[in-house]
């Protein structure tokens, strides 16, 4: 028999491994005489605390089992991790080093093809480079999907030798946590992403705006800035901490909080391509399309092209999330269709119900039906059905849910989280909550004083039925979507309608069917 | 005072310093005074509206001490789909603990979750919430 101390073990340090028991796991092999090693995490969180041990896996572990794993007996073995149908239906760019290497080792970086792309585009030279970018169909991975190479050359051709590469890493919508495993699990690969980028538009200093809420990701960056300087200098990077407001996930309203200002959204236009960060050509860019760039350097811009649906081209790591029995990362090429995430990879719901609301893109994503399995994963098709992918967040709901209180909740969650410059993103989530509660109270409404007064021409005098009042909401989406200055106040409206026109029976439409018979 | 000056000085050299002081001097009082916000507007030559605008905008800093300690649960749509509704409702009153609504930890596969200072706790049931909660009380 081994003794233990030949033993090599591996567990992630990632955050969602720590929230699930890792440290306590890794002390109790400690204790055994193991050798322990913290890696990044594979993304298959249902499993974690995740121990790897030769290849072969066992999850998910507490510190009791691990007198069983090291005598070969425990249940709880998975058999080879990289074999496991979760890891090898994926297709891995930008997670290819995830689960395998140490986030802050810059030795397992370069053995693992680390800093390929950089010497490819000093190679290449800053034209090419945004070539290959381009040649990529590479887009936005942050939820707008435009084309990154298009946003480069902008940049690049802008005047001034003064310019910015920002890194939004405000992940905050819920169901979203592929950026903070990018961070926690490879910086480096992130950095790298953003060297290019400097490169590549003639930028010398960059920024990565992280959110508070992520300490972690905070702290491995910031370790990580200071191991590389060196290898990606003159390019200059510094982390910058967010304060919790979730519209500083939104690029005008980053580069205003960068600026140390109120996290309040800019008027488009001037583009931040051209007037960003204090006024200078800016590229700012979401986390996973910055970390994409590296393999696209290293592997050329035909191998990732070759990979997608339509438009939508190259993997996305998609993250599944809420209730669903095997939640975690999975990236794969567009096209892959909701079904298939849902049932097939996810299992359907942790709970064992049935699924009965989908909400792709986060809590600005329309809620889908089972009926809409059938979508495939695309930016253009998810548009074409009154959805959106975000940055591809599912959140996965049982037949328990009320569809009516998450329409409240996103009307209410806008109202908690609007900047509160643009009117329809202001009053009207608020007016939403309102309206919402006296629909989900199966009233109407008479009108109120104020109404009732001789000089309120244009007020309505007689009651509103249930029926009038779902025409409002549905009035008053549309002025958000419309009127809204940023994504905010006019994607609130997604999931909104989409829960009133997809389960209207939880929205009293029977009643109000009765009442206009 | 001295401790506020440092922490002016050494941030004020790079470009958008605000923000970075605020963080220090929140983690460092616990609150950001009207006595910090008169001598950070001092210093970057902003007027006290201009900081005290800043101050509250966001979520992380506060104007007054926070005398309790605070448990931060999150109740977005991946935990709500997970419960944490219930488990919200379900929690006993606690007049030693703030608990405070954080709309998402990124740990969404696995809620309901929560953080107290830097750490984070998952898969929570009404028993290992309520064990958080009284360990801080």
């Amino acid at each position: 028999m081994t003794p233990n101390n030949a033993i090599g073990v591996r567990i992630s340090d990632d955050a969602l491994a720590l929230a699930c028991g890792a440290d306590e796991v890794a002390a109790a092999f400690v204790a055994a005489g193991c050798t322990v090693e913290r890696v990044s995490s594979w993304g298959m969180h249902w499993l974690e605390p995740l121990v790897e041990i030769d290849g072969e896996g066992f999850g998910p572990l507490e510190p009791s089992d691990v007198a069983a794993v090291l005598a070969g007996a425990s249940a709880k073995a998975i058999g080879r991790i990289e074999d496991h149908p979760f890891i090898a239906k994926q297709q891995r760019f930008t997670f290819a080093r995830a689960g395998k290497t140490q986030a802050l080792s810059l030795d397992d970086y370069a053995a693992h093809g680390g800093w390929h792309g950089l010497a490819k585009a000093r190679e290449l030279g800053p034209e090419a480079t945004i070539a290959q970018v381009t040649e990529s169909g590479l887009r936005g991975r942050g939820g707008a999907g435009f084309p990154a190479g298009i946003k480069w050359t902008t940049v690049a051709k802008a005047a001034g030798t003064q310019k910015y590469i920002v890194c939004n890493a405000d992940e905050g919508d819920s169901a979203t946590f592929a950026d903070r495993m990018v961070m926690e699990g490879d910086p480096f690969m992130l950095i790298e992403g953003m060297a290019i980028a400097a490169l590549a538009v003639g930028a010398h200093r960059g920024y990565v705006y992280i959110r508070s809420e992520y300490p972690h990701a905070i702290a491995k960056m910031e370790a990580a800035v200071r191991a590389c300087a060196q290898l990606v200098a003159p390019f200059e990077l510094e982390v910058r901490v967010g304060a919790g407001a979730y519209v500083c996930g939104e690029e005008t309203s980053l580069l205003n909080s960068l600026e140390g200002k109120r996290g309040e959204v800019r008027a488009k236009p001037p583009l931040p391509a051209l007037e960003g960060l204090f006024g200078k050509p800016t590229v700012v860019n979401n986390v996973l399309t910055l970390a994409a760039v590296p393999w696209i350097m290293a592997n050329g811009a035909a191998a990732y092209a070759q990979v997608g649906y339509g438009r939508s081209k190259g993997t996305m790591p998609i993250q599944l999330a809420g209730n669903i029995k095997h939640g975690g990362l999975f990236e794969v090429g567009f096209g892959v269709t909701l079904g298939e995430l849902v049932m097939t990879v996810g299992g359907g719901t942790a709970s064992g119900r049935p699924v009965r609301a989908v909400q792709v893109g986060g809590p600005l994503g329309a809620y889908h039906t089972p009926a809409e399995f059938h979508l495939p994963f695309d930016y253009e098709t998810f548009a074409a059905n009154d959805g959106l992918i975000g940055h591809a967040g599912l959140t996965v709901f049982d037949d328990t849910v009320d569809m009516s209180a998450q329409a409240r909740f996103a009307m209410e969650f806008c109202a908690v989280e609007s900047c509160g410059k643009c009117t329809p993103c202001r009053i009207g989530s608020t007016r939403g909550v309102e309206l919402i509660d006296r629909i989900r109270a199966k009233g109407g409404r008479q009108p109120d004083r104020v109404e009732a007064l001789p000089q309120m021409h244009n007020a309505r005098k007689v009651e509103r039925s249930l029926a009038d009042e779902i025409t409002l909401l549905e009035d008053l989406c549309e002025t958000m979507k419309f009127g809204s200055l940023c994504a905010l106040g006019g994607f609130t409206p997604y999931p909104v309608l989409s829960a009133l026109r997809n389960f209207p029976e939880d929205f009293g439409a029977d009643a109000a069917k009765e009442a206009a018979e | 005072m001295e401790r506020l000056n440092q922490i002016i000085a050494a941030h004020a050299g790079r470009e958008g310093p605000l923000l970075p002081i605020l963080h220090d001097v929140q983690a460092e009082y616990g609150h950001v005074s009207e006595e910090a916000v008169r001598a950070i507007a001092l210093a970057l030559n902003l007027s006290r509206a201009e900081v005290h605008g800043v101050v509250s905008f966001y979520h992380d800093f506060h104007a007054e001490p926070e005398a309790k300690p605070v448990l931060k649960l999150c109740r977005a749509e991946a935990c709500q789909a997970r419960g944490v509704e219930a488990l919200a409702a379900g929690l006993a009153e606690n007049h030693r603990v703030k608990i405070e609504t954080v709309y998402c930890l990124g740990l969404c596969s696995v809620g309901p979750n929560a953080m107290v200072g830097s750490k984070v706790h998952a898969r929570l049931d009404a028993a290992k919430l309520g064990a958080l909660v009284e360990a801080l009380a």
